[in-house]
């Protein structure tokens, strides 16, 4: 219903979005203060992510046959695909809320897709300080990488499917709260779970692990795959080489999947009526 | 002063049922952090197989140290929030002016609804992760009923260090009108030298110095050592002893910075 009445374009939706989202910064400029310690207490949370890492590579020399250059390749291009997912879409998880306080139907009425209205409110920049410390890490892995033109393709699809791979995921774990509106939880353990097994090899965790990885919460093409064939590896659980270039494929699939679910979702939603 | 006690004791009941209402939040938290759990157990199974005394810590240690993390995490509400999340939201409404002319301090009244909060988020959100860690990862209990009792004690010093904490920032408040920013910065700091992100055991050199000596030690790094039975005779009341010494210390600052705030601030109308 919410979408009937929209026959704009797909770059319309996205001027919408980011006319909302320029709103939002302004709003969140009225405390600058607190603006500005969110972007570097968020960049914090991260860079102190990574000084654990390091901190661990002090006792090792190689965490399950990764050295630290291959394991900050895998957190940089995991953390930076997260932070561009986050920034666009971080809002969505907060749809139990506006449930609640029946916002969501509010925003029902107006002449704009749900999606976009739930995904830009209260846009904040606050992800900037994770970007710019994932792109360092990332800039750093990447001088240690032997590059080929084929293996550039590979590490810009790499990013962008990653980011959609997260898309879906967020969106998708979102809807839960369509039925049940106080177990937000319950989707962070795909969510954020997912983001944090992507900073470490996974050849940490047994097959069954990296097969749901691989199947089930798609995490694994997000950056395992696709660094595995930057760093030139074979696949430590002999899985074929083909699935180190599918990594599109799962994106586009995880996105095409939260889409269906977000659809089921509002189509069951029924308004608190408060 | 035993009426005063009875008051702060309904204060806590009353949060402890607050928070007891969301049950389907409780169970979704729980499998949150048991996958965590999970994850975690494997990270640090690698590191421990590839150097086998780590931080003097074996593997079994190590994979304690994990599931006892996610069990006092929202025990201790490492990422802020619990009652002084309603302290900060007040300050900025101005309701707050109501808890200032109650007869009772702001602070014993916080601290206990917090208390009461921490026994809620101790007895689901801690106890539940604990037995699955023991029934699939054999994590180690204690060795003696003393380290059981001095972990008891350990665990509700840990909840009013990081409740002092939590109340400084909530107080920022009182100057900035949004706490969010402070919160977040202040919640990394937890993070990392709580030893949440890494046994602090594992820290080199004069970074495991100073980690060790902050406040954040007392939320996970102690309790944990004493479970796992590091701290023993005297060494364990020293142990204790810097738990406390933060807790007096740092109550002091909250009450430092309401009699500040009072005096110095403006109450937002409206």
């Amino acid at each position: 219903m919410a979408d009937a009445p929209s026959v704009a374009s797909p770059a319309q939706h996205l001027r919408t979005y980011g006319q909302i989202a320029w709103l939002w910064i302004r709003a969140a400029w009225q405390y600058p203060t607190s603006f500005v310690l969110l972007a570097v207490g968020n960049g914090l949370i991260t860079g102190l992510d990574f000084v654990g890492l390091w901190i661990m590579f002090a006792h090792l020399r190689d965490l399950a046959g990764f050295s630290l250059h291959e394991v900050a390749l895998l957190y940089g291009s995991a953390s930076l695909a997260l932070a561009l997912a986050d920034t666009a879409i971080g809002s969505v998880e907060r749809i139990g809320t506006y449930i609640r306080t029946g916002r969501l139907d509010q925003m029902m009425t107006k002449p704009v897709p749900l999606l976009v209205q739930v995904c830009a409110d209260q846009f904040t920049l606050r992800r900037l300080g994770r970007l710019t410390q994932a792109a360092v890490v990332f800039g750093w892995a990447c001088s240690f990488v032997d590059w080929t033109p084929l293996r550039v393709v590979v590490a810009v699809s790499m990013l962008l499917s990653g980011a959609l791979v997260f898309f879906g995921l967020f969106v998708g774990f979102s809807c839960i709260q369509f039925w049940t509106t106080d177990a937000t939880e319950f989707a962070n353990a795909f969510t954020y779970g997912g983001a944090t097994v992507t900073q470490y090899p996974l050849s940490i965790f047994p097959r069954e692990v990296l097969v749901g990885l691989t199947f089930v919460v798609p995490v694994a093409f997000v950056n395992w795959y696709p660094c595995l064939y930057l760093l030139g590896r074979t696949d430590p659980f002999g899985l074929p080489q083909a699935l180190q270039f599918a990594s599109p494929v799962a994106g586009a699939l995880t996105m095409g999947a939260a889409l269906l679910v977000w659809r089921t979702g509002v189509r069951h939603y029924t308004s608190t009526g408060s | 002063m035993t009426g005063g006690g009875t008051l702060h004791l309904a204060v806590a009941t009353r949060a402890f049922r607050r928070y007891s209402t969301y049950r389907a939040a409780t169970l979704a938290g729980i499998f949150t952090n048991s996958v965590f759990g999970v994850i975690y157990s494997y990270v640090y199974l690698a590191l421990w197989r590839a150097n086998e005394t780590a931080g003097g810590y074996d593997a079994q240690d190590a994979v304690t140290y994990v599931w006892l993390g996610q069990a006092l995490l929202m025990t201790i509400a490492l990422w802020g929030g619990g009652t002084t999340d309603d302290l900060a939201e007040r300050i900025r409404t101005g309701d707050v002016a109501i808890d200032l002319y109650r007869p009772v301090g702001l602070v014993g009244w916080y601290l206990a609804s917090d208390l009461g909060r921490a026994a809620y988020h101790l007895l689901t959100r801690g106890l539940a992760p604990t037995v699955i860690g023991f029934v699939v990862f054999g994590i180690a209990l204690p060795d003696s009923p003393v380290a059981a009792a001095a972990f008891a004690v350990s665990v509700v010093l840990a909840v009013v260090v990081s409740f002092t904490i939590r109340f400084l920032v909530a107080s920022t408040a009182f100057w900035l009108l949004d706490q969010s920013g402070v919160k977040v910065m202040s919640g990394a700091f937890a993070i990392f030298f709580s030893g949440m992100m890494l046994p602090l055991v594992l820290f080199p050199g004069w970074l495991g110095t100073v980690a060790n000596g902050l406040p954040w030690a007392s939320y996970l790094q102690v309790p944990a050592d004493i479970w796992l039975g590091k701290h023993l005779g005297a060494d364990l009341l020293v142990a204790l002893g810097f738990q406390l010494g933060w807790a007096v210390l740092l109550l002091a600052a909250c009450r430092g910075v309401v009699r500040l705030a009072t005096r110095k601030v403006v109450v937002q109308g409206g």
